[in-house]
């Protein structure tokens, strides 16, 4: 096992479990970890935080689990192991005319991944989150029971394994719904706007015309022009709408050392902040999905450029009724912080409940903002920013998170106890630990 | 394209099963594990292939070999590529007190390997065309302590892999011999993961990239996977057999 192998996204915290067990097969049976060790599944580890690591437990690798089992072009229907990931489904439906029905900002997270955090995506506010789309898969406990998962059948168990980070046991395979579209091309509108106010205004006027939305922020960005950024909108494009061959493949560049820390510092951020709010925008364009919908995958590993402290993303939904009062609260706290905020992310949540118990995508309006690693004052401002989060009634993602205190998990996802319920007595993880406040014992349940 | 693999469940086949299922091919997946190949061979179809049909077949039973090549002659007609992808690497410290179970590693390894190309040459000679892949392994190259017996069987594999080869040549039949170092399978999971070990593994994707290609191209003749087995290996067999013995290789 090479250890570096199995952190998480933000490199932070580095937490190592005592052992890593690669799954091959979905039917053979879950190692016996030894008394008091818990096991906790573990794909490609794009979880930002620490919801994919269980230190001095067992990791189950599940990569090898990628198969796909049966796909019916008719209904629009995939079933496939939990460990393929959206690349490589988009590989195969892509040129079947088929797309995923939510996907999020990257395409190397797998199938189950996509369940246990119940992902969201541009689209929220006309498909909700990942967890809408699915319509079965297998969850194997600790037990050694084998269930079949579904709206109807084991229906509590369906509930709480979507958006269950992992902790009801291993999901080893999935099926789900797809989006028939007509080319593997997108047509986008870009609109560079200059505060909050205008942010929510192109949202209200692009939700209805575009299935996908998101906004840009210039993080460094303040005063007047606090907010500001770049208005995103697309749509799948239609066969007269786009070029006739098919797009080429998305380059992918890596970063193949951890650069050394003072290279993405306060200024650095906000001279790329600065300089990208104000890059040409052609108002309208034809581009590849791959363009569209992952930009950031073009940089393979790119948590590298945060050198070796790691970074964090702090990623919240408040309530539409405080957003914007919330979020230029959040935007100006990051501001005067002076910490090093590289990139932020805008989106409005549409009102298409999930089925997860603890699913994070609700009602409201979501920022994240990638902040650099830097020890006690990134984790005072943060700390800043939940009291602000908390007194408007929002929640924190749990995919994203590695520092939230207990009392703000549990205020802001008040199923947690119907959903402990649910949690496998051998599964566990550190977030989990964490946030129920139990430290090095299997999970409070 | 139709193509038949051998030993398709595993780490290494079932790369080179997808490759050519996206490619649309008609396979015939042979192994011994029917929920596993019926996993591999599901996958298979929704990648694409035209057909997809299974043969249950345990290399222990060697002498069956002639049953492998009659399915595929059944149900692929002709073949256009041949895969033979199985083994077994047993832990050599069991095997040094128990001599029945060191032969049987050496026939799975080994023995059926030779078999099934023993009844694939007239098939080929016959239809004068085609590619066959033999995964044999750079262990076959020199005599280990850790390995002896696999290193025989291997070694076996190599030489009359590059005895068919000779033979089909004038057939205008093309044989490659694979020889993959460290793969992260199953095959190795009893191996330790660090040090210099640990850096020379490769991931099946890899080295099943690798092996298509070369069953698309027809060569070379031996294909080292990743390359620079090929460099390592010479190093290997240079080093002198006194010396060797004691480096409890």
């Amino acid at each position: 096992m090479r250890r570096e192998q199995y952190l998480s996204w933000g490199r932070y915290p580095r937490a190592y479990p005592a052992a890593v067990y690669q799954l091959r097969w979905r039917d053979e049976p879950l190692p016996r970890p030894a008394p008091g060790m818990t096991m906790l599944a573990y794909g490609y580890g794009r979880s930002y935080g620490d919801c994919c690591l269980n230190s001095g437990g067992v990791l189950l690798d599940t990569k090898r689990l990628e198969r796909f089992i049966a796909f019916d072009p008719a209904a629009g229907i995939l079933r496939c192991e939990a460990g393929v990931s959206l690349a490589q489904v988009l590989e195969l439906i892509v040129p079947r005319g088929f797309f995923l029905p939510v996907t999020p900002g990257t395409r190397w997270v797998s199938i189950g991944g996509a369940i246990a955090n119940d992902v969201h995506g541009k689209n929220h506010h006309r498909a909700g989150s990942f967890g809408c789309h699915v319509r079965a898969f297998e969850l194997v406990r600790s037990s050694g029971e084998r269930l079949l998962c579904t709206p109807e059948q084991n229906a509590e168990l369906f509930r709480a394994t979507i958006g269950g980070l992992g902790l009801t046991g291993l999901i080893t395979w999935v099926e789900f719904a797809l989006r028939p579209i007509g080319t593997p091309w997108m047509v986008v509108e870009s609109i560079r706007y200059g505060s909050l106010r205008e942010f929510f205004e192109l949202t209200q006027e692009s939700d209805a015309d575009f299935e996908y939305t998101v906004a840009w922020v210039d993080v460094s960005a303040g005063g007047s022009q606090l907010g500001r950024g770049i208005f995103l909108r697309g749509n799948h494009a239609e066969p007269e709408q786009a070029p006739q061959h098919a797009p080429r493949p998305q380059l992918r560049i890596p970063v193949p050392v951890s650069c050394p820390q003072w290279v993405l510092n306060r200024l650095s951020a906000r001279l790329f902040n600065a300089l990208y709010w104000r890059r040409p925008l052609r108002r309208r364009m034809v581009q590849p999905y791959e363009a569209f919908f992952y930009p950031l995958d073009v940089l393979a590993e790119w948590y590298r450029l945060y050198g070796r402290r790691g970074f964090v993303q702090y990623q919240c939904v408040v309530p539409r009724q405080c957003a914007e009062e919330a979020i230029a609260e959040l935007l100006g706290r990051i501001r005067a912080s002076g910490r090093t905020a590289t990139l932020g992310v805008l989106k409005v949540f549409g009102e298409q409940r999930s089925p997860g118990m603890l699913s994070f995508p609700r009602p409201g309006v979501t920022l994240a903002v990638d902040l650099a690693m830097e020890g006690d004052a990134t984790l005072r401002l943060l700390e800043e920013l939940d009291s602000c989060v908390s007194a408007c009634g929002g929640a924190l993602y749990p995919a994203k998170d590695a520092r939230m205190s207990p009392e703000m998990f549990q205020r802001s996802f008040p199923h947690w106890r119907e959903f402990a319920r649910f949690v496998d007595p051998q599964f566990c993880s550190d977030f989990w630990r964490r946030v129920t406040g139990s430290r090095g014992e299997p999970c409070a349940c | 394209m139709r193509v038949l693999i051998v030993g398709a469940t595993s780490g290494i086949a079932q790369v080179v099963v997808r490759l050519y299922a996206r490619d649309g091919a008609r396979l015939l997946l042979v192994g011994r594990d029917a929920a596993k190949l019926q996993a591999v061979a599901a996958d298979a179809h929704v990648r694409g292939a035209a057909a997809v049909e299974t043969l249950l077949w345990d290399a222990r039973q060697w002498e069956r070999a002639g049953e492998v090549v009659r399915r595929a002659r059944e149900w692929l007609q002709e073949l256009d590529v041949v895969l033979i992808a199985h083994g077994s690497l047993p832990q050599q410290a069991e095997l040094w007190h128990n001599p029945v179970r060191a032969i049987e590693e050496f026939h799975i390894t080994g023995t059926s390997v030779i078999a099934l190309l023993a009844e694939l040459v007239p098939v080929l000679e016959a239809q004068r065309r085609g590619v066959v892949g033999v995964i044999s392994s750079v262990a076959g190259e020199r005599g280990r302590a850790a390995m002896a017996i696999y290193g025989a069987a291997k070694a076996a594999v190599t030489a009359a892999t590059a005895g068919v080869r000779g033979h089909l040549a004038q057939y205008g039949v093309r044989v490659i011999t694979i020889k993959p170092g460290f793969v992260d399978t199953p095959m190795i999971a009893h191996l330790p993961r660090s040090g210099l070990i640990g850096a020379m593994i490769a991931s099946p994707e890899r080295v099943g990239r690798r092996i298509y290609r070369a069953l698309q191209r027809g060569r070379p003749d031996n294909l080292y996977v990743p390359w620079w087995w090929r460099w390592v290996m010479l190093l290997v067999r240079a080093i002198p057999e006194p010396l060797f013995k004691r480096l409890r290789m």
